[in-house]
């Protein structure tokens, strides 16, 4: 059953919240290795009581549902469903270092209670006294994949409901320094939106807040709807192609068909081998762009795609700086195909509504 | 009406024993599992009352050929969850399965050794110690176990984390996306958990009372509880019998607190009702109440006020088994889910241990006694968490 989106909130690298002018006429780029979001001034949409005591993913999340609701014209939701890989790491590096240095002793609870993966989606609960169905994910690159299925299990059972689903990832200079220290990351990089034009080990960390405010049925804000979500484990090359064929044969897309693919590339070129090869014997000609160069490489990176993917279909404006030659037909359904590493895959199809 | 969701196994770990069997001697003769910390090095080693599993690492990596550096909650999960495969006897690999987890500590056992070394110098710490740090990490681990790959998914709402892994893979299978889902949830004590609730002022310094009037806090404990949820077609295509099935499930939010309940329990009060009303039941069909119980002054009064609006002064047979487990956070809910399904296999209910005293404000008096040969037909499940997640499973007997 299609969810329909109807409004997002969005927090990145990119200015992607206020007044975005035309669609990434301005990306922003990164000389460092690592892409942090823009973040906006959170005094316009959280009480500064509340303010002081969040860390930045619960601003950055907060913030993303209340640009969600808004643009959707919902005050309350039913529900709210949130996907985060790794969950609140300044507070749980917070708690954590103190709990060492004080050696266990006179330990200050507020980052404790704040380090647990549901404090984004209970603390939007809190702000907004919804009462409904709360839930958090935390598979990896299946935390947001799995948030949406959830949503589309809710609003096929109640389909006159709102939903608000999210994909919310932070990173820290402490989680920095341990994952680069596993060399999943580029060392040097002297441009951001150089990724895809050098060939290099490795990709670079980023972060983003997303929430997206979804129906079971179409009004008359509804953007784009999102209809199939699916996720491939650890899969065999061929068992990823068997199962991205089944996909497309069963929601009728054809191999060259496809308006445009959001190909979730990394940059690294070890597994870059593999996506190239899916992406051309699975789609064939159709359009391919990329996206994280503008948002990093990141648990939750698919909702990236899905907001971009959204405000191509809404504005039928295809930003320069994700595709290698324009396209100038029109943009009606897009594939986000989102490799994270080696072991997880997913596909997300949007349509125009 | 949808096709019911069949519970097929179930496997079980814990502070009163590592095995179905064991866990229902120690219920059925009220031996519970809490005594002074010795796991790791701590501050509160020695004093503080927990339920640790009364296997070490170094065994339970042998009884498991796992190796010793995987994180205790994996480990404890995977003991878990084999024993409810087995106990299903279902070959997983033919149907269409899925393992949804549940965990609020992941590998942070092992993150806590490698934030030793790394503190001093950001070079040090076995990166091997911090691998598996992630929640989805300890999930991928159980599936790899299990040789589960079509699906795999985890939970972490706090407390209420595996009674939420139940209710999505029964609609998973409702839906008829998946055939079989291993569901449940694994949670190990951990040095992060014990002082982060020790810094609240919620743990009890003795053995916890829950439902008691002198109640003054939990005490943590550790484990995990899977079961096997199948589709219809399974159960007919494999000519599997079961006793029970998944009739009811909700999710709210209280929406009052970060960490403290509603006085009314409104959440709960909500979890409770609209389980009950997808299952078709009255309250009154309700034979017995697994409580979330946590032994705390706010849960157990809050809890204990809904129970009272949706019960008036009859409540049904109820009991906290936190006495005997210690609180099992994000692992709770599916080791309540395997005590529940033992009520309903067994026609029994199991007591809260160390009741004395109703609180005066409920008068609720919990079930003292192991009694048997009870008509159980119908039980519900509580389990409420931190951010006021609160979900509210029911199992209901067959016959077939």
């Amino acid at each position: 059953m299609p969810l329909y989106i109807n409004g997002i909130g969005a927090i990145s690298p990119q200015k992607t919240w206020g007044d975005e002018g035309v669609l990434l006429s301005a990306p922003i780029d990164y000389p460092n290795n690592y892409l942090a979001c823009v973040e906006p001034d959170y005094t316009q949409y959280i009480d500064a009581k509340h303010l002081r005591r969040m860390s930045r993913i619960l601003k950055m999340g907060v913030a993303a549902s209340t640009l969600a609701l808004k643009e959707a014209e919902i005050n309350i939701p039913d529900g709210i469903i949130t996907g985060t890989g790794y969950g609140c790491l300044e507070d749980t590096g917070i708690f954590l270092r103190k709990m060492v240095e004080q050696k266990e002793q006179a330990l200050n609870p507020t980052p404790f209670i704040q380090s647990t993966h549901n404090t984004i989606g209970s603390q939007i609960a809190l702000l907004l006294t919804c009462q409904g169905y709360n839930q958090t994910y935390t598979q990896e690159a299946f935390s947001f994949e799995n948030s949406l299925l959830d949503a589309s299990l809710q609003l096929s059972e109640h389909p006159d409901q709102n939903f608000l689903v999210g994909g919310v990832d932070e990173f820290t200079g402490l989680s920095l320094q341990i994952q680069n220290r596993f060399g999943i990351f580029r060392k040097t990089v002297g441009s951001s939106l150089d990724l895809f034009k050098t060939s290099s080990s490795g990709t670079l960390p980023g972060e983003g807040a997303f929430y997206f405010a979804l129906s079971g049925k179409k009004t008359k804000q509804s953007l784009v709807s999102i209809d199939v979500v699916e996720t491939f484990f650890k899969p065999t090359k061929e068992e990823l192609l068997d199962g991205i064929n089944q996909f497309m044969k069963s929601h009728d897309l054809k191999k060259n068909g496809i308006d445009l693919v959001l190909a979730g590339k990394s940059g690294d070129n070890a597994t870059e081998i593999l996506t190239d090869v899916i992406l051309n014997e699975a789609f064939g000609s159709s359009p391919v762009g990329v996206f994280k160069h503008l948002c990093g490489e990141y648990s939750t990176a698919s909702a990236f795609a899905v907001w971009l993917g959204a405000r191509i279909i809404q504005y039928q404006h295809v930003p320069p700086i994700i595709l290698d030659k324009p396209i100038n037909t029109s943009v009606k359904n897009i594939l986000i195909y989102n490799p994270h590493f080696e072991n997880y895959h997913s596909l997300i199809l949007l349509r125009s509504c | 009406m949808k096709a019911r969701v069949h519970i097929a196994g179930w496997g079980v770990i814990s502070a009163i024993g590592n095995s179905v069997p064991q866990v229902f001697d120690s219920l059925r003769n009220s031996s519970g599992g809490i005594a002074p910390l010795t796991l790791f090095d701590s501050v509160h080693t020695g004093v503080l009352p927990v339920g640790e599993v009364k296997l070490g690492n170094a065994a339970l990596a042998e009884i498991l050929s796992l190796p010793v550096a995987t994180p205790r909650a994996v480990m404890l999960g995977i003991h878990a969850a084999r024993e409810a495969v087995k106990n299903s006897e279902i070959d997983l690999k033919k149907w269409r399965t899925g393992l949804i987890s549940a965990t609020t500590v992941g590998g942070m056992d092992k993150t806590e050794e490698f934030f030793k070394e790394f503190l001093i110098d950001p070079k040090k710490g076995k990166l091997r110690n911090v691998v598996n740090h992630s929640c989805g990490k300890s999930t991928e681990l159980i599936a790899q176990d299990l040789g589960i790959k079509r699906f795999i998914s985890t939970i972490n709402t706090a407390c209420s984390s595996s009674a939420n892994a139940i209710a999505l893979g029964s609609r998973m299978i409702s839906a008829g996306l998946l055939d079989i889902v291993v569901a449940g949830g694994t949670d190990s004590l951990t040095k992060f958990t014990i002082n982060g609730f020790n810094s609240l002022m919620i743990l009890d310094s003795k053995f916890c009372r829950p439902f008691d009037a002198s109640r003054s806090g939990l005490n943590l404990g550790e484990g995990a509880g899977f079961i096997i949820l199948i589709s219809d077609k399974v159960k007919k295509s494999e000519g599997i019998r079961t006793t029970s099935y998944v009739s009811g499930y909700a999710n709210t939010n209280d929406a009052f607190h970060q960490t403290a309940s509603s006085p009314d329990g409104r959440g709960s009060f909500a979890a409770m009702q609209q389980a009950l009303e997808m299952s078709n039941l009255l309250p009154q069909q309700i034979d017995y109440i697994n409580l979330h119980g946590t032994g705390t002054v706010n849960n157990d009064l809050s809890e204990g006020t809904a129970i009272r609006k949706l019960y008036g002064s009859r409540p049904p047979r109820l009991s906290s088994t936190k006495a005997f487990t210690g609180h099992t956070l994000g692992a709770s809910g599916g080791i309540e889910a395997v005590f529940s399904l033992l009520t309903i296999n067994q026609q029994c209910v199991f007591p809260n241990l160390r009741f004395e005293n109703a609180i005066p404000e409920i008068g609720i008096t919990p079930q003292l006694h192991f009694e048997t040969r009870l008509p159980i037909h119908n039980v519900m499940s509580n389990s409420f968490g931190f951010g006021g997640n609160c979900s509210s499973l029911i199992f209901s007997r067959s016959d077939n």
